[in-house]
């Protein structure tokens, strides 16, 4: 069998895949279909210092080979992160990611410095969440702003930085580069696309909050683009997601420049997604005699 | 491991309306650990999201689920085609269902439309103790009125146009009977007005009543928030997830109010 581990920002998952961030809470619920420890990580809901209610239902509509979500980051809290869901995460023996939001500059720095002194692996700037009205995804769309937030979370924090991207911006490389330069140890992305459904009977978006984040499988292209031309730009690890709902998806997109893989949408059709695709890979990397699944990374031959 | 995906044959279809498919698949892990009000997460060919049907029943000593739905839109058309025969592959069972603890209590259950599946094993639970009063748009649409007298309730047919029984809703229908006759406890499930009529009334008369919620769900399991309903909080109105909080929550705890 060949290393599946993978090191990112110093920090070693057992495999490449990862559950996505907002669509597998804290682990809790996907460790009664199997024990979590079998993914290389878990990158938590995203925190906000203070708990958050969300915004109003309905928060999910579907699409062709996708959904759009507007949950508006409902979360606990900092507090309850720390003291009820990460102990309990600490004890699953898989990599924790921390993936946290804020309103301003100030709070991001104020979770990171919390954070600092837990036993999280990585911090996930999520600097690219479409469905709150403050902060978000407006951090994450200028150069400036992204290489001001990762900088002074870079300041404060004693833990790796990996800095989640937003794909609705006119050159992610630019931005990609922006963060980097700023500090940040990795990147992720993609965070959903920004879109809206209409009810053709009652007029009425199906989403209450009119227009949310676009995901699943319908992405996926442009998840692989995305993350290829960010990994050309930079020298920093790339954790490539967006629709990968099996493991030749997975697989593509460490050709494209990945180095890990989050997966999100596809556990909510197949809860043993992640799963099937930590397997998936296993097969495959082992049939191309591997001797690290690592050396997928960034192989595309381009034309 | 509290839940299961399990992948089961379809021993029985029926179409019990225009429209409305009846059910019953082999699903021996999921029936075992099955309690009432709880639903599965079914997944049809093709879609990204599984979709919820509540338990109209299960046996667990068959090793079977009985489900009922109607076709509403892409998904349920789609699982209307399945076949006795065909496999299904089916998540659950999820959620917190309806408490049930005292049989010799007076019980009333009222169902609206497609709402009145989960309200069958209620009654099966209270028997000859049961009323139950359930509302349809016509006489052709009204589902489950044998099941219901077969377990011993006594059943009240409402349909809107007065096709048969009772002309009118069921939330009238359910007025008059608690003004006549009273009860200890109250199940209810169908449209959200009617539902909130129903727990308008129990509130008021100071009876315990318990309401079964739907909302749009993504992963079923209470990990991704997007199933939310506004209940009532300590520190005021909260979301709560269905999948997980629910389906069925107290009446007094959910805010009907938004
Ligand atoms: C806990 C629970 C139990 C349910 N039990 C039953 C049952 O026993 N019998 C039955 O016929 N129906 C039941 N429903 C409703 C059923 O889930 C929807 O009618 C069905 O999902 C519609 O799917 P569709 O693809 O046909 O419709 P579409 O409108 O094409 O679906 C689009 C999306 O919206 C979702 N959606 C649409 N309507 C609803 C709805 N009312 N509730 C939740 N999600 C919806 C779908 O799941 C899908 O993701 C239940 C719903 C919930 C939440
Ligand atoms: C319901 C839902 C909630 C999400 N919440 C968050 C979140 O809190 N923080 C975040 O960084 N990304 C969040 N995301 C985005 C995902 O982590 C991921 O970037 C995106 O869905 C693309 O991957 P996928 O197609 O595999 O789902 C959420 C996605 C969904 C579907
Ligand atoms: S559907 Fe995911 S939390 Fe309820």
């Amino acid at each position: 069998m060949s290393d599946m581990s993978v090191t990112i920002c110093g920090v070693t998952l057992k495999n490449p895949v990862i559950a996505a961030s907002g669509t597998f809470g804290y682990g809790m619920e996907y460790n009664e279909f199997y024990p979590i420890s079998r993914l290389g990580g878990v990158s938590c809901k995203g925190t906000t210092l203070k708990e958050r209610l969300g915004n109003p239902p309905p928060r999910i509509a579907e699409t062709c080979a996708g959904i759009l979500n507007s949950v508006g980051l409902q979360n606990p809290g900092l507090d309850s992160f720390i003291s009820t869901y990460l102990p309990w995460l600490k004890k699953q023996d898989t990599a924790v990611i921390a993936n946290i939001a804020g309103s301003t500059v100030e709070e991001y720095c104020e979770i990171a410095e919390r954070l600092s002194g837990t036993d999280v692996d990585i911090i996930e700037l999520n600097i690219s969440c479409p469905n709150v009205k403050q902060g978000g995804v407006s951090f994450g769309t200028s150069c400036e702003s992204v290489a001001k937030v990762t900088s002074e979370v870079k300041k404060r924090s004693a833990k790796p930085v990996m800095v989640k991207l937003t794909p609705n911006v006119t050159d992610i490389g630019d931005i990609a580069k922006a963060a980097e330069d700023a500090g940040a140890d990795a990147l992720s992305l993609i965070n959903t696309i920004t879109g809206m459904r209409i009810d053709i009977k009652t007029r009425r978006p199906v989403l209450r909050n009119n227009t949310g984040g676009l995901s699943g499988p319908a992405v996926f292209p442009v998840a692989v683009r995305m993350v290829h031309e960010v990994y050309k730009r930079v020298n920093i690890p790339v954790v490539g997601m967006g629709g990968i709902t099996k493991w030749e998806d997975a697989a593509e997109m460490m050709i494209a420049g990945a180095s890990a893989v989050q997966v999100g949408t596809a556990n909510f059709r197949d809860p043993f997604a992640c799963i099937r695709i930590i397997e998936g890979l296993e097969r495959f990397a082992a049939s191309l005699g591997l001797k690290s699944i690592a050396e997928l990374t960034g192989t595309v031959l381009e034309w | 491991m509290r839940y299961t995906q399990e992948t089961g044959e379809i021993l029985q279809k029926k179409e019990i309306a225009p429209g409305i498919y009846d059910i019953t698949v082999n699903l021996p892990k999921i029936a075992k650990a099955a309690s009432v009000g709880q639903f599965v997460n079914i997944y049809c060919g093709g879609f990204t999201l599984r979709r919820p049907i509540s338990l109209c029943g299960f046996d667990q000593k068959l090793g079977t689920v009985r489900l009922v739905f109607e076709v509403r839109g892409e998904g349920t058309k789609c699982l209307a085609e399945y076949s006795a025969g065909d496999m299904l592959d089916v998540v659950g069972p999820l959620g917190h269902g309806f408490s049930m603890t005292d049989s010799a209590k007076k019980a009333v259950i009222v169902g609206g439309g497609i709402g009145t599946p989960p309200l069958l094993p209620v009654a099966e639970f209270y028997r000859q103790n049961a009323v139950v009063i359930t509302g349809f748009r016509t006489a052709s649409a009204a589902i489950l009125q044998q099941d219901f007298a077969a377990a011993g309730a006594k059943t009240i047919l409402c349909t809107d146009d007065g096709s048969a029984g009772y002309h009118g809703f069921t939330t009238q229908a359910f007025e008059e009977y608690l003004n006549e006759k009273g009860c200890d406890i109250i199940y209810t499930c169908g449209p959200r007005a009617m539902m909130k009529g129903v727990a308008k009334l129990a509130l008021e008369r100071g009876i315990d009543c318990q309401v079964s919620l739907e909302e749009r769900m993504g992963c079923g399991v209470g990990a991704c928030m997007c199933c939310v309903c506004a209940t009532k909080g300590k520190k005021g109105m909260q979301y709560s997830r269905v999948c997980l909080n629910g389906p069925v929550f107290s009446a007094s705890e959910v805010d009907w109010d938004v």
